[in-house]
């Protein structure tokens, strides 16, 4: 808000006396540090609500980056590496290759949990969303402090990832540490599009375990993770190039042993993948606002009525004698 | 007299139920609130207060009408009028996998305000709400008093101006109400501006200096509590029972006794009769007297109770 907007809504309130024109002086220094920083300070709960959880994060992180690259990077490898040689696949070991498919797919697991449940619970279970709409927060900060504390997690998940894929080595270039941060956006982009279906759940009567199902797990293995695409029956391809997993893979790939694709390919898995996120981030928000402003979005009803050729402020006066005389 | 805080007029909010048809909750509601009033809103279950309630706290957006709270309109000032709010909700929203103290500290963040200070802050209103030896308990294993005792004390850790309680004591017990309501005065005599709304008459007389009486979206009556009684009501009410299946008859008979009838006002109930009366006893000797024994008879002061049952012909609570 500026000066001159503020002497607008003092003069527009007719603020004269000495309570009313403090209270308006006090509203405007802090909604501007709120209407600035308040996605972050949503993410500062955020932090403060995994802190509580610390454990998990950091246990899942070292865990499951040491199982799949033990269970698939050694164990399935050495079979993989027998059978074909020590280029097996686009002309490097088995580890390689699988690694950087890997590192995406653990940003898809902090996803997968990160921008599910927890959106179910703000809306719902224990509907804290509402609490903070009450606050000076608005709708559309409230995700975006969820996506950066999100991607915090995702990033710290990933660089732990990226340092056993060192360990194990799994990485042979140096441009391997962009893998991680292809693997962010990779994460994000799915995750986006996840909140904002979550979003739109009333209730959840189950359908986000048959996401975990029939979306994520079938992701993660016809995204050319444990395969090349191309291995598989063309009619069954179009599965990768939806997928943001593959898109993320192949492109982590790149950096990470320097896959040979053409630049037009990596650019349009780049943005493909920014795409995805874009869209999933504003829907998210769009729902958020609608939600916890139960009338509705407000520009968009009254656009909607406009097209039906009234406005809001018509409809409710013609309603309103009716209701009166009744 | 100072200018008001909250101004409504001719306010507005309906709904488009199933994308045709128009339900309306709030229906041309208007009211002013001075600063340092406390002010409530009684009605029904479904009677338009939270309606109202969501948009004075700007998280609704109205249908028509006019309003503004500190002089602004919530449409364009929504978060600069929120930073002077303080929001009690009817369902409780405290972050449950945060600690009680945490749960201050995220939420003064908010508002903008510096860390140092929201520790500070948090810490005297874990006092002031009763909650210091609570401080590093989850909110989960906090009684539905304490946890209502946070909301409080979560919704001033800004210092609000106005202070919106949704139903503030709807299920507590007794002895947590009167400790909420305890706190509630303090705030009051500090000069915070109450805007409370309940469906107990005995809260709303406890609390406001004034109120509407709000049923379907609308105003039905508004005034100080004593007012209203003193206008809707009689002094007193002769609370009696004849048994269920002769209270209606026996109403018949106490409307038309000696023409006039007993007292000002005869109401009948499924339970019970009410007569009303400036004195409740000497409705009850003349009653005896005409041969007309009750199976219990209650003598007691009118209360909102009253007013809203002959304001609408109904129950507060149904």
């Amino acid at each position: 808000m500026s000066a001159g907007d503020f002497d607008n809504a003092r003069d527009a309130g007719g603020a004269t006396d000495s309570i009313r024109s403090q209270a308006v002086a006090a509203a405007v220094v802090s909604a501007a540090r709120t209407r600035r920083y308040g996605s972050w300070y949503v993410a500062e709960h955020r932090f403060r609500v995994m802190r509580s959880y610390a454990q998990t994060v950091l246990f899942t992180a070292i865990g499951s980056s040491l199982v799949y690259l033990y269970a698939m990077g050694v164990g399935l490898a050495s079979l993989v590496d027998g059978n074909l040689g020590d280029n097996a696949v686009n002309g490097v070991s088995y580890l390689e290759f699988l690694a950087p498919a890997l590192l995406a797919s653990s940003a898809i697991a902090v996803a997968s949990e990160e921008f599910s449940y927890p959106i179910m619970l703000g809306f719902k279970w224990n509907p804290t969303f509402f609490g903070m709409n009450a606050s000076s927060i608005q709708p559309g900060q409230i995700i975006n402090g969820i996506v950066i504390s999100v991607a915090a997690r995702m990033l710290l998940t990933c660089a732990i990832f990226s340092v056993f894929m060192l360990i194990f080595g799994a990485v042979p270039g140096p441009l391997g540490a962009v893998a991680v941060l292809v693997a962010l956006l990779t994460g994000l982009s799915f995750g986006a599009l996840l909140m904002a279906y979550t979003a739109t759940l009333k209730d959840d009567t189950g359908q986000l375990a048959m996401v975990q199902r029939f979306v994520i797990l079938p992701m993660t293995l016809f995204s050319g993770t444990f395969f090349p695409l191309d291995v598989l029956p063309t009619y069954l391809q179009w599965l990768g190039w939806i997928s943001p997993l593959w898109h993320g893979t192949e492109l982590s790939r790149v950096f990470a042993y320097g896959r040979p694709e053409p630049i037009w390919l990596s650019v349009l898995h780049a943005l493909y993948l920014a795409a995805l996120l874009a869209v999933g981030w504003i829907w998210a928000r769009r729902l958020t606002a609608a939600r916890l402003n139960k009338c509705g979005f407000r520009r968009r009803s009254s656009l909607l009525l406009a097209r039906h050729g009234c406005s809001e402020a018509v409809v409710s006066v013609s309603i309103t004698p009716v209701m009166r005389a009744a | 007299m100072p200018e008001p805080v909250i101004v409504t007029r001719n306010l507005v909010k309906s709904y488009s139920v199933n994308g045709s048809k128009n339900f309306v909750a709030v229906d041309g509601i208007s009211f002013e609130v001075a600063p340092g009033e406390s002010f409530g809103l009684l009605g029904p279950n479904g009677a338009g207060k939270s309606t109202t309630m969501r948009l004075i706290g700007a998280v609704s957006t109205r249908t028509s009408g006019d309003l503004t709270v500190l002089g602004l309109d919530p449409n364009r000032y929504g978060p600069e009028i929120r930073s002077q709010l303080g929001v009690v909700p009817q369902e409780n929203n405290l972050d449950l996998e945060l600690k009680v103290r945490e749960n201050l500290l995220v939420y003064g963040r908010y508002f903008g305000l510096p860390r140092a200070r929201v520790a500070r802050r948090a810490d005297e209103l874990l006092e002031f709400a009763q909650l210091q030896d609570k401080a590093t308990a989850k909110v989960d294993d906090l009684s539905g008093g304490m946890k209502r005792r946070l909301t409080i004390a979560r919704a001033l850790i800004n210092d609000p101006r106005i202070l919106l309680l949704d139903e503030p004591t709807t299920g507590l017990d007794p002895q947590a109400r009167h400790i909420l309501w305890d706190r509630l005065f303090r705030l009051k005599e500090q000069g915070t501006t109450l805007l409370v709304t309940t469906h107990y008459m005995d809260e709303a007389e406890q609390l406001c200096d004034r109120l509407i009486v709000v049923d379907k979206g609308r105003i039905m009556a508004e005034g100080s509590p004593a007012d209203l009684i003193r206008r809707y009501s009689s002094r007193e009410v002769l609370e009696v029972r004849f048994g269920s299946a002769q209270n209606a008859e026996v109403a018949d008979r106490l409307q038309s006794f000696g023409g006039s009838g007993f007292g000002e006002r005869v109401d009948v109930l499924p339970d019970r009769i009410l007569v009303y009366s400036d004195s409740g006893e000497r409705e009850l000797e003349r009653m005896t007297a005409a041969g007309l024994h009750p199976i219990t008879s209650l003598v007691r002061r009118s209360s909102l109770e009253d007013v809203f049952l002959r304001l609408t012909g109904r129950n507060l609570i149904e």
